[in-house]
């Protein structure tokens, strides 16, 4: 990352955020280590996707602590934030491409901003982004002509411009059909493994999570409920935990 | 006057409160509807300060900007033309026969040109244009926002109150004034052909007759005043686009919202700065 970078990817300390009487955040901590990846897991509308829009500041939380990189973004301006973010790819649920813009020019849109490259260049790193999320056949596509698991390729080639040391995925597989979720879950492996990114995927897919997760966290009511691997979480004898897995298993 | 305008102000921001996305009508609970009122010009206050504060620091959007001008001004052009055309029509219709029965008809060239420069260009203008751009972008905007584009747009580390409002605000302010001069030249042509086809008279005729008395000041501050007119449509459009909330339900209310309240807030400006305007020039 850079010469600052003295502590852990993501560091989080009592995290809380509420949406006026609701309690979205209830003070979660969670740390993720280098080349590690972090499923977390839990119902619709239990906080996960705020959780990674708080961790980029997105969103600004009502009270704890986020540390990128031993960094605290609370405080920061916004070129400083700016730097931080630079360092984190994030793929969204729906993926958000730019809708007036091409294949191509999605994913170059972060290399043209603030990388030096000459264009021959950038347009050389865009091919072999989207040859990676195999992608490479669409580059003057428009978003309105891309089916959902396209699109979400093309979200990772975008997220992954800036060679960034974090990635936070929000709902990667949702959506989509078993084999492109599964196809989806090959890349997070992969980058995991080849490149050592440390990641959160946020999901439901709890199979799909045993796949590439080395640690997975259960949200429930704002709080971290349970964490650990799949198969401690699959013994849990707590009645949500069981549960939320129990279905898992038989889907 | 200022009763008038008072009047003005509050069923603007009262259509804004309503339109602007919080959802539901809330005319039964008229407290409510003032909070609605304050909160949307606070809001609009704390908009402007992030816009100002994102667009001064460098580095600037030029290729954004001249890709916001050729939309808010080439593919507004043929619009603005026309409805100068038809204006220009119009007035030498109407003011045709009323000057003839006052015995005035040598000033009708006069007339055309003093109203579509004075008045009805600039006006007529920042309409179509609020009605055709204030749409788009508040529409655009809003899509983005809902499928959270601009959410991804600050992740990539790139602001969007930069990239997006500041280009848009800019394309806005500058193409206002050469849209108008468009829309003005068009309807003094347009007012010749008209008089010239009931009765003949050579264009340069019409011009020297239309323009005898014209000072520079009569052209210069209402053509400009057009600038605030860009500044109101891009200002309001962006901002009922940026808090765009509730899905497409949400991003057709921006729509509508952006069109009707800097159409509002152009005509009320007009009035501000027409006074403003006869004050300093006389």
């Amino acid at each position: 990352m850079n010469d600052e970078n003295h502590g852990p990817p993501i560091a989080i300390k009592g995290l809380r955020k509420s949406f006026g009487e609701q309690k979205v955040l209830n003070g979660i901590t969670l740390q993720v280590e280098r080349g590690e990846t972090v499923a977390v897991l839990g119902r619709s509308g239990g906080g996960k996707s705020v959780l990674l829009k708080l961790i980029i500041r997105l969103q600004n939380p009502d009270a704890g602590s986020i540390a990128i990189a031993g960094r605290e973004i609370a405080g920061l301006e916004e070129k400083e934030l700016n730097e931080v973010r630079k360092t984190v790819g994030f793929l969204f649920q729906q993926a958000a491409l730019y809708d007036s813009l091409t294949v191509k020019e999605n994913v170059r849109f972060p290399l043209s901003r603030h990388t030096q490259m000459p264009r021959e260049e950038q347009e050389q790193r865009v091919r072999e982004l989207l040859a990676d999320v195999g992608m490479d056949q669409d580059l003057e596509k428009m978003p309105s002509q891309l089916s959902g698991g396209m699109k979400k390729r093309v979200g990772l080639a975008r997220a992954l411009a800036l060679e960034p040391e974090i990635l936070l995925f929000d709902e990667p597989t949702a959506g989509l059909d078993p084999i492109t979720a599964e196809e989806i879950g090959k890349l997070i492996l992969e980058l995991k493994q080849k490149r050592q990114r440390s990641a959160i995927v946020v999901t439901h897919d709890v199979h799909g999570a045993k796949g590439y997760s080395d640690r997975m966290v259960v949200l429930h009511e704002g709080n971290i409920l349970a964490e650990g691997s799949f198969d401690e979480l699959q013994g849990s004898k707590d009645e949500f935990v069981s549960q939320f897995f129990g279905y898992g298993s038989k889907e | 006057m200022v009763v008038y305008l008072t009047i003005f102000i509050f069923a603007a921001a009262i259509s804004g409160a309503l339109a602007g996305g919080r959802g539901g009508f809330r005319l039964t609970v008229p407290k409510h509807l003032m909070v609605s009122v304050f909160e949307w010009f606070g809001e609009m206050g704390i908009f402007c300060k992030r816009l100002l504060r994102s667009a001064l620091v460098p580095p600037y959007e030029f290729g954004e900007l001249l890709r916001q001008c050729d939309e808010v001004g080439s593919k507004s052009l043929p619009l603005v033309a026309l409805a100068g055309a038809a204006t220009g029509v119009v007035l030498s219709l109407e003011t045709h026969d009323s000057l003839a029965r006052f015995g005035a008809k040598s000033l009708l060239p006069a007339v055309i040109v003093f109203s579509i420069i004075k008045e009805s260009g600039p006006t007529i203008t920042a309409l179509i244009v609020s009605g055709r751009v204030g749409a788009g972008i508040g529409a655009q905007l809003g899509s983005m926002k809902v499928t959270e584009q601009i959410d991804a747009m600050e992740a990539s580390a790139v602001a969007p109150y930069k990239f997006l409002v500041a280009t848009r605000v800019l394309a806005c302010v500058l193409m206002l004034p050469l849209l108008t001069l468009a829309s003005e030249f068009c309807g003094i042509f347009m007012g010749w052909i008209t008089n010239t086809l009931s009765e003949p008279i050579s264009l340069r005729l019409f011009l020297e007759n239309g323009f005898k008395n014209m000072l520079f000041s009569d052209f210069i501050p209402p053509t400009l005043k057009t600038m605030v007119f860009g500044l109101i449509i891009g200002l309001v459009s962006c901002f009922q686009g940026m808090r765009t909330r509730g899905g497409t339900e949400g991003v057709g209310r921006s729509a509508t919202s952006s069109v009707v309240l800097s159409s509002l807030f152009v005509v009320l400006a007009d009035v501000l700065l027409v006074r403003l305007i006869l004050t300093i020039w006389g």
